[in-house]
């Protein structure tokens, strides 16, 4: 594998990522529980898209195929999407929606952190942008997991029963595979691996305040660095890429 | 929603640049002071609108009366010697 197409699968996997979180968040426009969190979620789902849009901008450009980022999103079917099975899961409610972020967010800035001090420009200069709003992300979930497991006993026992089934997902956080073996060489990327005691302590900070337990490591789901997904995003392509693939020539 | 269910009422003040004053610019509904804040970011600065937010609780904010119009503010209107209004200006001076 060449640097180039490691760095192009690199960028689908965060791309990926960026796109389907954006995806997932999106369906609460309109329905969040308030007005001004409405907001909150759809702005956090804004910023994902516009994360997306650069990666799979510049993966396009690195593919050297003619193609455009709307392409990489629309034109790409289940098994060529490289985003984590935990951005996918479908939102439940909000503790749900709200674990699964801090899942993401977490692990997201210690990365972005470490992709800012990367050998490769553009993805350095987008983790500077990214980390900025990475940090409001985390710091609005993080706020709400306090508020929701030091609230009332139903708000407690709901995001804990979120983050236990959630914990499940966090294992493929930290697998790697050849594109990070060649990146690493090049120090283009980050060890993600050594991420993880970070990522834990941080967690535990904010359970902590939260009164929440760790949930424990157990069984982990894996597949998506090889493309293999959970059940559901199929469905999410099948209504994101209803219109491009059904009218191809559609413009805004 | 009944009203004892509702969060507490914040009025929100955004400075669009550093040294201006902080200008009214809403309310939000939040738990807290922290998530008031949060809100009042998502809700009135997603266009860049501003780089300082404060939260006040509407509780506490002291409003005049309308009906104490008269008496608070017409004294001041009759007297036209309290308006700076006798100076000739210099030319092209501006701002005034």
């Amino acid at each position: 594998m060449t640097v180039n197409e490691a760095l192009f699968n690199y960028c689908l996997r965060l791309g990926d990522n960026s796109l389907i979180l954006s995806h997932r968040l999106s369906e609460w426009t309109g329905k969040a529980p308030i007005l001004e969190e409405d907001l909150a979620i759809t702005n956090i789902a804004l910023d994902k898209l516009g994360q997306a849009r650069f990666l799979l901008q510049y993966a396009a450009q690195l593919e050297g195929k003619g193609k455009t980022e709307d392409d990489l999103a629309y034109k790409r079917s289940e098994r060529e999407f490289y985003n984590s099975l935990l951005v996918e899961q479908p939102n439940g409610d909000f503790s749900f929606t709200m674990a699964r972020q801090l899942l993401n967010d977490v692990f997201d800035f210690f990365l972005y952190e470490e992709l800012t001090k990367s050998t490769n420009e553009p993805l350095a200069s987008l983790a500077a942008k990214s980390l900025k709003e990475i940090k409001y992300h985390l710091r609005h979930c993080s706020e709400w997991i306090i508020r929701l497991g030091d609230g009332t006993e139903e708000s407690h026992s709901r995001i804990q029963n979120s983050l236990n089934e959630l914990w499940a997902y966090t294992g493929e956080l930290f697998e790697m595979n050849e594109i990070d073996s060649v990146l690493i060489k090049e120090n283009s990327v980050p060890d993600v691996s050594k991420l993880k005691p970070k990522w834990n302590n941080m967690l535990c900070e904010i359970f902590e305040k939260a009164t929440l337990k760790k949930p424990e490591d157990g069984f982990m789901h894996t597949g998506s660095r090889k493309g293999i997904h959970s059940e559901y995003l199929g469905f999410i392509l099948a209504e994101m890429q209803y219109l491009p693939r059904a009218y191809p020539s559609a413009t805004w | 929603m009944s009203k004892e269910k509702q969060w507490p009422l914040w009025e929100v003040f955004i400075q669009s640049k550093t040294g201006l004053p902080y200008k009214h610019a809403g309310s939000v509904h939040a738990p807290d002071a922290e998530m008031a804040l949060q809100n009042a970011r998502d809700t009135y600065t997603r266009r860049g609108e501003g780089n300082s937010i404060w939260v006040v609780p509407s509780d506490a904010i002291i409003a005049s009366n309308p009906a104490d119009a008269e008496s608070f503010y017409e004294p001041s209107n009759d007297k036209i010697y309290r308006h700076p209004t006798f100076y000739v200006m210099p030319e092209g001076a501006k701002h005034i």
